[in-house]
């Protein structure tokens, strides 16, 4: 009697993954992958949500897994659009020109990353090559940049984060970090520790401001013009750690995926952008 | 017929047996394989090299090296034992700054010609590229890389699996850091936990036991994530304040989270197992005169003795293997310490942290297989040695 339930239980399973397949199979043709950056992730999902409650007959599935595993799946076909956080590198353009793929990039909003304090640190503004210093740990006491006598303590992201690689790249010139730093697993964890503590520097995307932390002014320009991480500099490109996010697709098959990319380009979809934290087009 | 089933039961519970024994053995060889493959490899990306200029008296560099002159530490070729003249780097995403639009071709045709030529013309530059859109010409030569030893993967002290470009694989301090937090966790959960299950199986009355057992044993069911987020909040905060330090996100942080959840295993195991201790072997203690506590001491506690380490081991097993909780209080900084006060990063929270974005295959999805091994060897090793102990105190 076990035995036969059992067959029955594996006879049960095997058919219903068939049936999925199928299923599958016949929605292939109005179906759009999305795959890549785990920044974009949340703005996907909520545009692929509306978009398909109005659009029926469209199934989109979006997936996350980093920048540069959406960008290899649309190289290999397995993907129809790679969101990406980053534009493409010289490496991979290579690749697309070798596999004869031409490629175009969508910028559909954009992030900014704020560096933060704790609310009570005296400092408000701090240039480009400071914030380097600090973060390969040249600098680590507050004082070397006009503050008290207090020892800095620089939280970041995991190094598989989208936001590490773009810390790095654009703030600290492509140094690695400090072996010290402290690497939290999510952006509220690091907004969490530095709400509580007092020697506390880090960064984290503008969205997840609040009045626990203080973000820093800074310069590009070796400390002529700092600026005010907000909504508004960063839509008027003043403020300069910010990055375009992008929806790169195959232009064989923009049919396919046009309707939707038109979508997030429209002012609906670009509400949808402010609504999940980032910094719409227009 | 009734035969016949229970000849099946019989054979079925022989197969599920075999099927489980079977299935670990696979999951080891798995783990094993995939993260042994790695070594002896270079800690370059796949297919990629470094190139410099022919007369270039340096031969090989280390990792490390590599590491310091992307970081503009080594700026020079006579740190390197090279003649005197400065190190400029070069690689596929300055390109652009480089060359022109122009020069480069519209497809990247004349790459190959720019980049020989630019090292040609320079003679501190260090290339790293493909070996696909470069091959060493007659004014260029390919530098050698340290291949990853397991003597490095080991006894390295600086973790930077994602550095550019050369991979940064030491996993000395993320060791240190596993066996300085469990190490203390079990040092403050088991004197607790001993003392409430003694509490619990001898001195307290029912009442009170049957309230307290299940509140002890809620503990486990809570998941470590919630552990985390409480540690995170109360804990490192609470050391923060009363060692006045600069960061909270300690060793400690993360030891006394865990002691608290490796707390009801020990319990509950070396409840039972103070529990089995016969009656009359009490009793005649308590004839010979005994006080209740010389009994506890003498003769409760050697028999069950094999019991408590059985628990111990449970919780040690606990405290190393736990991720999500340790993750959120260690502060995860791969800095070698031995201070307890001191940020750490454990083997399992690396794992946790890196694996769900290490591109599948690569370098540095291997490399956390490795760890895994290791971890999975420090437990086996425990167990090990916990059978040995419990075994001793049997025959004595």
């Amino acid at each position: 009697m076990k035995l036969l339930n059992l067959f029955l239980f594996i006879a049960i399973i095997t058919l219903s993954c068939t049936n999925a397949n199928q299923d599958k199979r016949n929605a292939d043709s109005n179906s759009i992958q999305v795959k890549g950056s785990d920044t974009v992730l949340p703005l996907a999902q909520k545009e692929a949500e509306t978009f398909m409650q109005k659009h029926k007959d469209v199934s989109i599935t979006v997936v996350g897994g980093g920048s540069g595993t959406g960008i290899t799946a649309l190289m290999d076909g397995n993907t129809d659009i790679a969101m990406s956080s980053r534009d493409l590198k010289g490496e991979e353009k290579l690749k697309l020109q070798e596999k004869q793929i031409t490629v175009e990039v969508k910028t559909i909003a954009v992030d900014a990353l704020a560096v933060v304090v704790h609310p009570e640190n005296k400092i408000n503004n701090l240039t480009r090559e400071q914030l380097e210093k600090i973060f390969i740990g040249e600098i680590t006491n507050w004082k070397d940049v006009g503050g008290e006598d207090a020892k800095i303590v620089v939280y970041s992201r995991e190094n598989s984060s989208g936001t590490y690689e773009f810390f790095k790249e654009h703030v600290m010139g492509k140094k690695n970090y400090a072996s010290s730093v402290l690497n939290m697993p999510a952006t509220g964890a690091i907004v969490q520790s530095i709400s509580q503590t007092k020697g506390a520097i880090g960064y984290i995307g503008l969205a997840y401001m609040n009045t626990d932390i203080k973000a820093i002014h800074v310069s590009y320009d070796e400390g002529k013009t700092f600026v005010a991480p907000t909504m508004m500099t960063a839509k008027d490109k003043t403020y300069p750690i910010s990055r375009p996010l992008y929806y790169i697709y195959d232009v064989k098959k923009s049919d396919k995926v046009k309707s939707f990319v038109d979508y997030c380009m429209s002012p609906e979809g670009q509400k949808l952008v402010e609504e999940i934290g980032y910094i719409p087009l227009m | 017929m009734k035969r016949f089933l229970e000849n099946l039961l019989e054979w079925i519970i022989k197969g599920c047996g075999f099927i489980s024994a079977f299935i670990v053995l696979l999951i080891v060889f798995f783990l094993f394989k995939e993260g042994t493959s790695f070594l002896n490899s270079s800690p370059l990306e796949e297919n990629y090299a470094l190139f410099v200029n022919v007369k270039n008296p340096v031969q090989k560099l280390s990792d490390l090296d590599v590491k310091n002159i992307f970081d503009r530490k080594i700026t020079n070729w006579s740190q390197l034992g090279g003649s005197n003249d400065s190190i400029i780097t070069i690689d596929v995403n300055s390109l652009e700054s480089v060359f022109t639009k122009e020069q480069l071709g519209p497809n990247y045709e004349y790459l190959s010609i720019c980049v020989n030529h630019y090292i040609d013309s320079l003679p501190g530059t260090l290339a790293f590229f493909s070996e696909r859109t470069l091959n060493a010409s007659s004014g260029t030569k390919e530098i050698k890389i340290d291949k990853i030893s397991l003597w490095t993967f080991l006894s390295g002290k600086e973790w930077f699996p994602t550095a550019k470009p050369a991979a940064i694989m030491g996993t000395l301090p993320l060791l240190i850091g596993t066996l300085l937090v469990s190490f203390f966790a079990i040092l403050f959960a088991l004197p607790l936990g001993l003392f409430a299950s003694i509490y619990l199986a001898e001195i307290a009355d029912e009442r009170i036991r049957k309230i307290l057992k299940p509140v002890i044993e809620l503990l486990s069911g809570i998941p470590s994530v919630v552990y985390g987020f409480f540690g995170l909040v109360v804990i490192v905060p609470f050391l923060q304040n009363t060692f006045d330090l600069a960061v909270g996100e300690t060793a400690l942080a993360g030891s006394i989270l865990l002691a608290i959840m490796a707390l009801p295993t020990i319990i509950t195991v070396s409840e039972d197992a103070i529990r089995t201790c016969p009656r009359d072997m009490k009793e005649a203690s308590l004839a010979l005169g005994a006080s209740h506590w010389q009994t506890i001491r003498r003769v409760i506690l050697p028999y069950a003795s094999s019991g408590i380490t059985a628990a111990s081991i449970l919780g040690v097993g606990r405290a190393i293997g736990e991720t999500m909780a340790v993750l959120m209080v260690t502060g995860n900084a791969a800095n070698l310490t031995a201070n307890l006060l001191q940020p750490v990063r454990t083997i399992p929270a690396t794992i946790a942290a890196e694996l769900g974005e290490a591109p599948f295959g690569g370098l540095h999805f291997q490399s956390l297989f490795a760890l895994a091994c290791m971890l999975f060897l420090i437990t086996l090793i425990t167990n090990v040695i916990a059978e040995r102990i419990s075994k001793k105190r049997k025959l004595s």
